[in-house]
């Protein structure tokens, strides 16, 4: 650690917070639109089945 | 149909970002004046930028939809606004994370370039809500273009004011970065395009997920009258 924060140049902690910051955002947007793809995935399967439902009748 | 050329986009994204990242890191020098935290402009800057621009692009979106009355265009009004509206708050809070930094405070209520911004993304922060709250479809879509064309045409004005402020601490960007080493401009040009092509990528993303969502609704439909037909037409 002692040898980590001698090789840092200053400020690498803000500098790292503000990166961190972007890549968080990114991750809950691609996090968001995996769970809006489940659902769809899901209303696919529900659909396919009523698809197949209607058929046999 | 969103999703054709999503694939190549999405790689050019992903090069472009590693090697605007990596220039930012590796190639572009320490700023003089603030030192190794000065990378901090690589990122902030293009975010602000493309989220303005962004902004604008949902108010032309939103006239497209106004004279034509095609509801597509306030999809991309709105999606291409929801995506402006989380590259702004990026903006803020690393502009605040900068902030801190250079100056010593998180913010900074006499700096005009804040608080436009700020004024901006507060403007924003009330399209969803304003839109959400009108039930009718026809109505929700109209005035949404409305909001979104009028706080459109707010963010060139906002600029232009803030240009022509006389007291500010925040540096210039636009029209200034001529005053850039050569190496620190690439860099910066390259982190707006991939910013730019992130943005770009993401809308899409999202138009093909909304497009596929608005599909499966329609076959729903259809489906659901062909199950109720095929039930009466069946002999009893």
């Amino acid at each position: 650690m002692i040898l980590a924060s001698n090789t840092l140049p200053d400020n690498s902690g803000y500098v790292a917070a503000a990166y961190l910051v972007f890549l968080a955002l990114i991750l809950v947007y691609v996090a968001i639109m995996a769970i809006r793809l489940a659902r769809t995935e899901r209303e696919l399967v529900e659909l396919n089945a009523d698809a197949e439902a209607g058929e046999v009748s | 149909m969103y999703g054709k050329g999503l694939r190549t986009l999405s790689i050019a994204t992903a090069i472009t970002l590693t090697g605007a990242l990596a220039l930012a890191f590796f190639y572009a020098p320490e700023d003089a004046d603030q030192g190794f935290m000065q990378k901090i402009f690589y990122i902030h800057v293009p975010m602000a930028i493309v989220a303005l621009c962004g902004f604008i692009a949902g108010g032309i979106f939103a006239i497209q939809h106004l004279r034509t009355g095609d509801r597509r265009h306030d999809l991309r009004s709105y999606v291409a606004i929801h995506l402006s509206l989380i590259l702004a708050v990026g903006t803020l809070i690393t502009g605040s994370i900068w902030a801190r930094a250079s100056w010593g405070h998180w913010w900074v209520w006499d700096e005009p370039t804040l608080v436009s911004f700020l004024i901006i993304f507060l403007l924003y922060a009330c399209y969803q809500p304003l839109r959400f709250a009108i039930e009718d479809p026809e109505r929700q879509a109209r005035y949404a273009s409305v909001f979104a064309i009028v706080a459109g045409a707010f963010v060139p004005l906002n600029f232009l004011a803030v240009r022509l402020a006389q007291a500010y601490t925040h540096p210039r960007v636009l029209g200034s970065t001529g005053n850039l080493p050569s190496r620190m401009q690439l860099t910066f040009y390259l982190a707006l395009l991939a910013m730019a092509l992130l943005y770009i990528t993401l809308w899409r993303y999202e138009m093909a997920a909304k497009n596929v969502r608005g599909q499966i609704r329609k076959l729903r439909r259809r489906l659901g009258m062909d199950v109720v037909a095929s039930r009466s037409a069946a002999p009893q």
